[in-house]
C-alpha cells in the first residue's frame, strides 16, 4: 500500500498538523456551475484523479489499469457485473482496504492532488473526510441520536451537537420520523430507516464526498426512491460515488457512470476487473461506444 | 430415543404412490421435530431435579444447624463450634470479598487480553497468547494454592506494609488500606482467584467479540474512527452482554473455588473492610474444618454449602437479568 514514487514536495499529507485541502475551499467557488454540471463545457472540479490503479487480494488481481477522474457536487454510478471489483475499487477511496488483510493497492488515488496512499497520509484522516455507507444498514446498537452524534464527537465537533443531528437527520428525510424517540436504540427503526440513518450517521461530519456501496438494495421501492431523493437534495453540497446494479437506478441519479467488467487478466491466470467505459451518464445509456457496454446496459449480458 | 430410529429406520417403499410417500415424509419431519422437543424438554426437567435434588438434601442435613442457629446462621459471625455456636456472616464476607477482588482485577485483564487476542496481536501471535492463557486453566487449583502460600505472600507481604504505609492515611483510602497486614489475605486470595478466573473470562469474551459483525466495525472505521475508537464504540457495546455473563460465570468460578482460597485467605473469620487483613471463605472453612466435625458441626458445615449454593445461583439470575437488559435495549430497542 505504498506509492510507487516519492511524493512530490507539495503533497501534503493529510495530517492534523499539515493542512491539506478543506471543504471550505472546495465548496465554495463551485457553487454556481452547480445545476449545470451536466453541460460539457463547464468541467466541474476533479475531486479524485485515479491514475493506474490495479488492487490485489494476495496473488489475486481484482482490478487492473483502472484510471478515471470524479467530478465535485455530481454522483458517479459504478455499475457491472457481480464480482467485477466494483466494491474493491469504491473501497480505495477512503482506504477501507486497509482492514483487509491480503488486499494490496498499487497505483494512485489522488484526492485533490494528495495521493490517498502516500506513505504520510493517515487513513483515520481520510475516513473522517470521505463517509462511507454500506450495502446492508449498519447503524451501532445505541440511540438514534448517538448514531449521527458519532462522527462529530469523533471530530470533535462538541458544539450545537443538538443542531448537527438534526440537520443530518432533515437531510436524510428522516427527521420527521424519529424525532420523537432520538433517545431510542437505532436498531428498532426499519431497514429503509436504518439505511437513511446511516446516510445521516455519514453526512452529521459533512465529509465531501460519500461513497455509497448498493445502498439500497435491501430496501424496498419507496425506500429507494426517498434514497435516490435524497441524494439529488444532497449533491449540490456533496460528491456522490454509488456502486449500484439496478441500471435504472444508475441512469436516474448518477451525473456520470463508470462501467466494469471481468476479462482475462494478461497473464492469462484468472479473471480480473477493468474499467470498460466512462462517460456522462446520457451517453452511456444512449449512445455507449464499446459493445459491452451497450451489452450490459440493454440487458443482454448478465 | 427408539421413536426417533423407527422414524429413520422406514425406508420408502416402492409401492407407494407418490403423493403418500410425499405425505409419509412429511409427517416424519414433524414428528422429528416433537421428539427433539420432548428430549430437550425432559434434558431441562432432569437438571432442574437434580439441583433440586442437591438443594433438597444437603438443606436436610444441615438442619439441625439451621434450626438452632435459625437467621442467626446468616447474620451472624460468631462461629464457635466448641459452645455450639454457628454464625456464619464472617465467610459469607470472605467469600464476597475475594471474589470481588478477583473480579476487579481479574476481568480488565481478560477483556484487555481478549480484545489483544481478537483486535490487535498480529496473526502468528493470537495463537500461542490463546494457548497459554487456556494453559493457565490446566493447572490443578492446589498448585495455585500451594504457589500462593509458599511463594506469593511471603513476597508480596513487604508490598502490601508499603502500600498500607502510603495510603493508609489518606481518607477515602484508609478504610480498604488499614489494619495489619498478612500475607495470606483476602488480597492474596483475591489475587490467586483473578489468575484463576482469566482463562475461562478471556476465552468466552473472546468469543462474544468475535461475534461482532464486519458491518460494525466497517461502520466505526467508516467515519474516521481509530482502532481504540472503533473497540470503544463498535465492539464493546456490541459484546458487553456476553462480557459481563462471562464475568458472572468468573464469579460463580471464584466464589466456589476452595482449596486455593482455603490455603491462602488467612483461615482467620474475620468481617472487615481492610483488603490485607486475613479472613475466610464458606468453602474455605468447609474443607478446613470438615475433618475434624460431627453431629451440628458438621451440619453447620454443610449449611455454609447451601448458603453459598443460594448466593451462587443468586449471582446467576442477576447476571441473566443483566445480560438480558443489556441485549433488549442495546439489540432490539
Ligand atoms: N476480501 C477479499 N478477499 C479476497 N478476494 C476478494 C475479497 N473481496 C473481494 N474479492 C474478490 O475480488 C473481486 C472483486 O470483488 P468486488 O467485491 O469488488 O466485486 P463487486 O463488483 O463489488 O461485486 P458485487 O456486485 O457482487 O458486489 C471478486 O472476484 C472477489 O471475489
Ligand atoms: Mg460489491
Amino acid at each position: 500500500m505504498t506509492a510507487e514514487t516519492p511524493p512530490e514536495p507539495e503533497d501534503l499529507p493529510m495530517t492534523a498538523d499539515a493542512p491539506s485541502p478543506t471543504l471550505d475551499e472546495t465548496v465554495g467557488d463551485h457553487h454556481a456551475p452547480v445545476p449545470e454540471a451536466h453541460e460539457p463545457h463547464l468541467e466541474p472540479k476533479v475531486v479524485f484523479d485515479v491514475q493506474d490503479l490495479n488492487v490485489f487480494y494476495g496473488a489475486f488481481k481484482a482490478v487492473r489499469d483502472v484510471n478515471l477522474n470524479i467530478h465535485q457536487h455530481e454522483i458517479t454510478a459504478f455499475i457491472g457485473p457481480s464480482g467485477c471489483g466494483k466494491s474493491t475499487v469504491l473501497r480505495c477511496f477512503d482506504r477501507m482496504n486497509d482492514l483487509i488483510e491480503s488486499a494490496r493497492v498499487e497505483g494512485k488515488v489522488l484526492y485533490h492532488g494528495v495521493d490517498l496512499y502516500d506513505a504520510r497520509v493517515d487513513p483515520v484522516e481520510v475516513r473522517k473526510r470521505i463517509g462511507m455507507v454500506f450495502q446492508k444498514p449498519n447503524p451501532f446498537p445505541k440511540s438514534i441520536y448517538d448514531n449521527i452524534a458519532f462522527g462529530p464527537r469523533l471530530a470533535g465537533m462538541k458544539d450545537d451537537l443538538d443542531d448537527r443531528v438534526e440537520k443530518a437527520l432533515r437531510q436524510a428525510a428522516l427527521w420527521d420520523e424519529v424525532k420523537d424517540r432520538l433517545k431510542k436504540s437505532a436498531m428498532g427503526l426499519s431497514g429503509g430507516q436504518q439505511q437513511r440513518l446511516c446516510i445521516a450517521r455519514a453526512i452529521a461530519v459533512e465529509p465531501e464526498v460519500v461513497l455509497m456501496d448498493e445502498p439500497c438494495s435491501a430496501l424496498d421501492p419507496i425506500a429507494t426512491a426517498r434514497i435516490e431523493d435524497l441524494m439529488q437534495e444532497i449533491k449540490s453540497e456533496y460528491t456522490i460515488l454509488i456502486v449500484t446494479h439496478n441500471m435504472q437506478q444508475a441512469a436516474r441519479v448518477s451525473d456520470r457512470t463508470a462501467f466494469f467488467t471481468t476479462e482475462v487478466n494478461p497473464e492469462g491466470d484468472h479473471r480480473t476487473g477493468v474499467l470498460v467505459e466512462y462517460d456522462s451518464t446520457d451517453k452511456m445509456f444512449s449512445a455507449p461506444s464499446d459493445e459491452r457496454t451497450e451489452n450490459y446496459v440493454t440487458g443482454r449480458f448478465g | 430415543m427408539p421413536p426417533a430410529s423407527s422414524v429413520a429406520e422406514r425406508a420408502p417403499d416402492p409401492d407407494v404412490p407418490v403423493d403418500a410417500s410425499i405425505s409419509l415424509a412429511s409427517t416424519g419431519g414433524r414428528r422429528g421435530d416433537s421428539i427433539f422437543r420432548l428430549v430437550a424438554l425432559a434434558a431441562g426437567l432432569l437438571v432442574l431435579v437434580v439441583l433440586a435434588g442437591i438443594a433438597f438434601a444437603t438443606t436436610r442435613q444441615a438442619w439441625p444447624a439451621f434450626s438452632a442457629e435459625g437467621i442467626g446462621f446468616l447474620t451472624s459471625s460468631d462461629w464457635d463450634p466448641n459452645n455450639g455456636k454457628f454464625g456464619a456472616l464472617a465467610f459469607i464476607w470472605g467469600t464476597l470479598l475475594s471474589s470481588a477482588i478477583a473480579l476487579v482485577i481479574g476481568v480488565p485483564i481478560s477483556i484487555g487480553i481478549a480484545l489483544y487476542t481478537n483486535e490487535m496481536a498480529p496473526r502468528r501471535l493470537r495463537r500461542p497468547v490463546t494457548y497459554v492463557i487456556d494453559l493457565l486453566a490446566a493447572i490443578p487449583s492446589v498448585v495455585y494454592g500451594l504457589w500462593g502460600v509458599l511463594v506469593l505472600a511471603p513476597n508480596i507481604l513487604p508490598v502490601y506494609d508499603s502500600i498500607n504505609s502510603a495510603v493508609g492515611d489518606v481518607p477515602g483510602l484508609s478504610w480498604l488500606f488499614g489494619g495489619k497486614a498478612s500475607g495470606r489475605s483476602f488480597m492474596t486470595a483475591g489475587l490467586i482467584l483473578a489468575i484463576m478466573i482469566i482463562p475461562i473470562v478471556t476465552s468466552l469474551s473472546r468469543e462474544v467479540i468475535a461475534t461482532v459483525p464486519r458491518s460494525q466495525r466497517e461502520a466505526a472505521y467508516g467515519m474516521g474512527a481509530t482502532r481504540w475508537e472503533m473497540i470503544r464504540s463498535a465492539v464493546l457495546p456490541w459484546s458487553r452482554g456476553g462480557i459481563v455473563g462471562a464475568t458472572m460465570l468468573g464469579l460463580g468460578r471464584a466464589m466456589g473455588e476452595t482449596i486455593a482460597v482455603a490455603l491462602v485467605i488467612g483461615s482467620n473469620a474475620q468481617i472487615t473492610t481492610h483488603l490485607f487483613s486475613p479472613g475466610d471463605s464458606m468453602a474455605g472453612v468447609i474443607a478446613n474444618q470438615w475433618g475434624e466435625s460431627s453431629g451440628t458441626y458438621s451440619a453447620a458445615l454443610i449449611g455454609l454449602g447451601v448458603v453459598l449454593f443460594a448466593v451462587t445461583i443468586l449471582v446467576n439470575v442477576i447476571a441473566r437479568r443483566v445480560v438480558r437488559h443489556f441485549d433488549e435495549r442495546l439489540k432490539v430497542a
